[in-house]
């Protein structure tokens, strides 16, 4: 009896450390999906995101037998007393082609607020065809009160783009990042 | 085993007592219990008296719903009363309720002793109530109740938090750990305390069904724990998992909380099949049809639950591809599902049939719940779950699922072993009125909401477009039915433990099973010594 209480004892011991283990697996493969969701929405594309380091022009040339429409959106998250807008709503480029566009921005508010816009493009499949080349995006906007600024983005749409899409919509969400660290 | 070696050993049992088994008194006895017995009433009790609690609530979100206009409660209370009710429902009564069945009955079916770590049983139940203390405080808080459903979305959670999120948090991580020290339990005492003899094919499929199900929980709970852990840190820390300005995504949310939501579901329904499977068989007098058949549907069940969360997003804009794929997936699990309907179904068939309430209520089971099921199928087509989708549709779906589908299969096992439990039988008669009160009330409650769902009423709402006002008071009058007949399953538990005709060692003809060559009520220790299984 005692002798099989022992045994007993040491096989629920094993056990019990190999589902602890496995708790604790899992604990970090939940946190492992953050990572692992950004490098799937990079290499699918989905999602809408873009690039958020700039990109370097690579494209074979520019195909002059399509146009793609671009067009620009603006929001304000919640809150954030700012004025931001694109200053071209919508130009037509062609696949290959550099453009540059700007935005208008002015903190209307009487203190001063660091702003950070957020790209997505819609549809989703086309973001990993729409290339920044330099975007006011890749960095934080801190303005004064009252101050005003234009600001410039520089794309260029992959001619690789599939055929079936021929408009792409790039909105900017603005965010109050004020106090928070550049990250 | 023969009877009379059932007789020694009852009688060893009682002579061991007297030496070694110093039950304590009043409430010091339920406090430090490592009984598995204790703790399965501990844990029983605990999930009627959530139930009832969840319950009120439901009373209240349908007393609002009884007409429209705002009558009775503002908009954000009411938000905070469809999310507790469905953290109350899901992690209070359904989840505690089956971990009580598992164990109370566990040990006796596989002819074990007790729980393999009674130690950690006493704790995985003691923390609960204060799980729930903390959840329901927050009603009294400045702040209020959490008010961003159960499903808890980011930004809902954590930008627009009101202020709550830490509470719900903390609660959810003591309710996670007690749910899979509870799973790590079973699975130590299935796999280390089977009585000699008894393989893996010869447990009973409740056995196995818990099986199953611990493992689900083991799997999926510590990322539940993490996701509200990004939830904390993104609402009081500053950091930006599911915020877009530092570089988050709040979609991302909901992939994560979904592949702990999917296999949550199945957490809830898995044992049901286990109970059902138990029952069905008992009154048809009839081995389980298919039995193996059985164990590998539940467990493709419990695989395939892990590759389709995403059917829950349909909505959020995912390429054609993936939907597709998602929506295959989960048409898949009809399959399985089918298998274990039509096992059921089988079983009955040309059995000698007798319709004592267990056996009521796992017939309701069985047709109800494959109404939930097919609902399911229509909301996982993906094309029609854009009109379906955060319907009342979703509403009436997942009800049929939880309440005739786990809920009544919860009241089957109850009535089943309840001789068991308490030694005496109970009131044939008022059960039966609680069967047919419930099984009335709660199709009038539920099944309209199919309508109002196709006809586009939103959920999670106080008030509604004056068209969906007839549904809706029908749906009403059935839930106050449906809340008022669960008292009448008060009112026979405790007559039936008070007194009443003594139950014998095996009251139903037809049932199988360990738990039944035990003396009725089971004596606090069975099964020192194994039985033989031949």
């Amino acid at each position: 009896m005692i002798e099989q209480k022992a045994e007993n004892t040491k096989k629920n011991k094993t056990v019990l450390t190999k589902l602890i283990l496995i708790v604790f697996g899992m604990f970090g493969f939940g946190f492992a999906l953050v990572p692992l969701y950004d490098v799937f929405c990079d290499i699918t594309g989905l999602n809408g995101k873009t690039n958020e380091t700039a990109a370097s022009y690579s494209a074979s040339g520019v195909d002059t037998s399509r146009t793609v429409n671009v067009q620009f959106i603006s929001r304000m998250s919640q809150g954030i007393p700012w004025k931001f807008e694109p200053i071209q709503r919508e130009i037509t480029v062609h696949p290959g082609e550099v453009k540059f566009v700007t935005f208008y921005a002015k903190n209307e508010s009487d203190r001063a607020i660091v702003g950070q816009a957020v790209p997505s493009v819609s549809p989703g499949l086309a973001a990993a065809y729409f290339q920044k080349i330099e975007c006011f995006c890749f960095t934080q906007q801190p303005l004064k009160s009252n101050e005003e600024v234009e600001m410039g983005l520089q794309f260029y749409v992959d001619p690789e783009l599939p055929e079936d899409i021929s408009t792409v919509t790039l909105s900017y969400t603005l965010y109050d990042v004020t106090g928070k660290v550049d990250s | 085993m023969t009877t009379e070696n059932i007789a020694t050993e009852q009688s060893d049992h009682d002579s061991h007592d007297e030496h070694h088994d110093h039950k304590m008194t009043g409430v010091k006895r339920w406090l430090y219990t490592t009984n598995h017995k204790d703790i399965g009433t501990l844990y029983l009790w605990f999930s009627f008296i959530m139930l009832l609690t969840g319950g009120a609530l439901a009373m209240v979100i349908r007393a609002e719903l009884f007409q429209p206009g705002l009558q009775i409660v503002e908009p954000d209370f009411f938000n905070q009363l469809t999310t507790v009710h469905g953290l109350i429902m899901v992690f209070g009564a359904i989840m505690p309720a089956f971990t009580g069945f598992a164990n109370w009955m566990l040990p006796m079916m596989i002819g074990a002793p007790d729980m393999a770590l009674p130690r950690m049983n006493n704790w995985s139940f003691w923390i609960l109530p204060f799980a729930f203390g903390i959840l329901l405080s927050s009603f009294f808080m400045e702040s209020g109740a959490p008010n961003f459903g159960w499903t808890f979305y980011a930004p809902l959670s954590t930008t627009f938090s009101n202020g709550s999120t830490a509470f719900f948090v903390f609660a959810v991580h003591i309710m996670g750990i007690s749910s899979i020290m509870g799973a790590i339990n079973i699975v130590v005492t299935i796999m280390n305390l089977r009585a000699p003899g008894m393989t893996y094919m010869k447990m009973p499929l409740f056995v196995w069904t818990f099986f199953i199900t611990a493992y689900l929980l083991i799997a999926v709970m510590p990322v539940l724990a993490g996701v509200v852990t990004m939830v904390l840190t993104d609402t009081y820390f500053g950091t930006s998992f599911f915020d877009a300005a530092g570089g988050g995504d709040p979609v991302m949310f909901q992939h994560i909380f979904w592949f702990f939501g999917h296999p949550e579901v199945y957490i809830m329904i898995l044992p049901a099949f286990g109970i059902v499977s138990t029952i069905i068989p008992a009154f048809s007098r009839k081995k389980l049809f298919g039995y193996a058949s059985m164990v590998y549907a539940t467990s493709s069940i419990a695989l395939l639950s892990f590759i389709v969360w995403a059917h829950h997003m349909f909505t959020t804009g995912m390429p054609l591809f993936g939907e597709l794929f998602f929506m295959y997936c989960t048409m898949l699990i009809a399959v399985p599902t089918g298998v274990k309907v039509f096992n059921w179904v089988a079983t009955m068939w040309r059995g000698s049939l007798t319709f004592e309430t267990p056996m009521l209520f796992s017939i309701a089971f069985v047709i109800l719940f494959t109404i939930g099921g097919f609902s399911g199928l229509m909301l996982a087509m993906t094309p029609v779950d854009f009109q379906y989708h955060d319907t009342y549709f979703v509403v009436a779906h997942f009800h049929y699922v939880l309440v005739t589908g786990s809920l009544f299969s919860i009241y089957a096992g109850a009535y089943y072993w309840l001789p068991k439990w308490t030694g005496h039988m109970y009131s044939d008669a008022l059960s039966k009125w609680h069967f047919w009160c419930s099984l009335i009330s709660v199709n009038l409650l539920f099944f309209p909401m199919h309508f109002l769902g196709l006809a586009g009423m939103p959920r999670r709402i106080p008030d509604y477009a004056l068209q969906f006002a007839d549904f809706n008071k029908w749906v009403s009058i059935g839930g106050f039915a449906f809340g008022l007949s669960q008292l009448i399953f008060l009112v026979v538990v405790i007559k039936c433990i008070r007194g009443g005709e003594k139950a014998a060692a095996k009251p139903w003809d037809g049932a199988e099973g360990l738990e039944w060559e035990v003396a009725s009520p089971a004596p606090y220790h069975t099964f020192s010594t194994p039985p033989k299984i031949d």
